[in-house]
């Protein structure tokens, strides 16, 4: 279950809110920073926090995109491919990737260091190509911008 | 133009209170503590504003019917789930001017009657997320929010709630049902969300840029505010612009400006030396635009006139290199991504539209593939439940319209000529 710092931190947000159910992406969001991911268990701690039920929880989880429903690599790169980014090559990004750090969209390389997932726009359309790693933006990439990158995520 | 929107983004600190105090902050909110809430909407009538967000509903209409509901509390939501592909205006207010608006949502809040207002901010925005807790946590130490804002007695509190990655939760019903921890799919309507919004109490939604005009309505009034732009659509208005530019962007302008200004004028013109090719000019879900069609006005009035939409400004420029099939196919991979699953025609038509167009673009095109995909589009266009549908279809037709020999003779040859 839940720690009581987390359990503190998810009652506080309840109260920002008239229902409690609107608690449950914020609450989803905590379970997957602290167990990396939304397994079976980590979802049912949620729906038991905050009185909803498993199959509603699993099911609105389920319904975006953000939430991981398997273990991910150490490092999350979220690449944009819509349309401004196409444009400006980012599909080539992506064979990049998987060429210099064996990681294709919606896997993780062998050494556990990179998850890749495909976004749908990610609002850096004016300096794209984009992606975010973790939860920094890094923009105007090119293969050699992204290796520079990459090198301080280990 | 004097800048309302994008005042003083140059200023590193700008996103800091104190800096946007020095440049006159807060002055809109203390001015409107000292008017009737009814005056100041007569000011936001006044002054023409338009929903930013893209449908361009007229704000003072909006927020009339919301305050002549006799239930409470009101919630007033702002909507910063900017999702639509090729967009990123709201971007440098949220992390560059967050205390504008702040200013915005207490002031609309304070006309509104309401003492509650969120932010549903996308999930993609981790960094605007810190930068407006940062801002809000200030706006509180200061008394612009709170329980005795600026010791008028006026009551008005602010959240973020971080969105989670779905695009149809710019949707407002759809944000809505996000906002009380559901999956977002769209409500049907009415009832309207002035009258049956949030927790089943009258809820106006508006956008980041709405919003943010109000502190500038306060202060010059509507009057001076409609001088801007045209008569039908006035103010500034925030293009962004992607793509084959050189000079990639977010620029306020006066509503209204030629989408061949923007282009040209303001984004530097085309990359490379190369030749335009065709405009998207609202964001991925308004129709194209051939290169021989950007001289019209961009404001929501003239833009259907043109045979497209205003959309949310967001202009994304195609060269003479790129390939039709493949934006048409990538934007259907995206509407296929993100149909909520709630109606049919577009859950199933958008899955339809994308594999047709990735046979083609694959050089597996069949015989009639072309009038199958202009089939299937009119089958989704006007029997959706929300616009999502309307947009994946509109995408297809325009497409069709303007580049239908492009769609031919991929089937046709199995390739085309164009290097992206």
């Amino acid at each position: 279950m839940f720690n009581e710092t987390v359990l503190k931190e998810i009652n506080e947000i309840r109260a920002k809110y008239p229902d409690r159910r609107s608690a449950l992406l914020p609450s989803l969001y905590i379970a997957q920073r602290e167990f990396g991911w939304l397994s079976h268990e980590a979802m049912q701690f949620v729906a038991r926090t905050l009185n909803l039920p498993e199959a509603e929880v699993r099911g609105t989880a389920s319904f975006y995109a953000m939430f991981k429903h398997k273990p991910v690599g150490r490092n999350l790169i979220q690449l944009c491919t819509n349309v401004s980014c196409m444009i400006l090559g980012s599909e080539g990004l992506l064979d990049f990737l998987n060429k210099r750090y064996g990681v294709e969209p919606d896997g993780t390389s062998g050494d556990g260091r990179f998850s890749l997932v495909i976004m749908e726009c990610i609002g850096a359309c004016g300096t794209a190509p984009a992606m975010l790693v973790n939860t920094d933006f890094h923009d105007n990439l090119t293969e050699q911008r992204i290796e520079e990158i990459l090198e301080k995520y280990k | 133009m004097e800048k309302i929107l994008l005042k003083n983004i140059d200023n590193p600190n700008s996103a800091d209170i104190n800096e946007y105090i020095k440049v006159g902050g807060y002055g809109s909110l203390s001015k409107a503590l000292n008017m009737q809430p009814k005056e100041i909407l007569e000011e936001v009538k006044k002054s023409g504003l338009r929903g930013r967000g893209g449908a361009g509903f007229p704000t003072g209409m909006k927020w009339s019917f919301a305050i002549a509901d006799p239930n409470f509390p009101k919630y007033l939501l702002c909507n910063a789930d900017e999702g639509e592909p090729g967009t990123f205006k709201d971007r440098p207010i949220l992390e560059k001017n967050p205390h504008l608006l702040i200013e915005g949502m207490a002031i609309s809040g304070y006309v509104l009657g309401s003492e509650f207002g969120y932010v549903y901010l996308r999930g993609e925005y981790p960094y605007a997320k810190d930068v407006l807790n940062k801002a809000i946590k200030q706006a509180h130490e200061k008394n612009y929010l709170g329980d005795n804002i600026l010791g008028k007695g006026i009551r008005f509190h602010l959240a973020v709630y971080q969105g989670a990655g779905a695009y149809i939760c710019g949707e407002e019903t759809a944000l809505i049902e996000s906002i009380e921890g559901r999956k977002g799919q769209p409500r049907n309507k009415p009832p309207f969300p002035v009258n049956a919004g949030a927790w089943g109490l009258p809820t106006i939604v508006n956008n980041v840029e709405t919003l943010s005009n109000l502190p500038y309505i306060v202060e010059a009034g509507g009057e001076a505010y409609s001088k801007t732009g045209n008569k039908d659509c006035s103010g500034p208005k925030l293009f962004c612009v992607s793509g084959c530019v050189n000079k990639p962007g977010v620029f306020e302008l006066p509503m209204g400006t030629s989408l061949r200004d923007i282009i040209y004028k303001h984004a530097g013109g085309i990359k490379d030396g190369k030749k335009l090719k065709a405009v998207i000019p609202g964001g991925i879900s308004t129709p194209v635009l051939p290169a021989d069609s950007i001289d019209c006005a961009m404001d929501f009035v003239s833009m259907p006139k043109a045979g497209s939409m205003l959309g949310s400004g967001a202009v994304i420029v195609m060269d003479e290199s790129v390939c039709m099939v493949r934006v048409t196919h990538r934007a259907l991979k995206f509407f296929e991504h993100e149909s909520c699953g709630k109606c049919v025609p577009c859950r199933e038509g958008t899955e339809w539209l994308r594999k047709i167009l990735e046979r083609i673009e694959n050089g597996k095109g069949r015989e009639g593939d072309v009038e199958l995909l202009s089939d299937v589009a009119g089958n989704i266009s006007g029997k959706t439940f929300c616009p999502l549908g309307d947009g994946a279809a509109g995408v297809v037709m325009g497409m069709l319209k303007h580049f239908r020999n492009e769609f031919e003779e991929h089937v046709k040859n199995g390739n085309c000529k164009f290097q992206i």
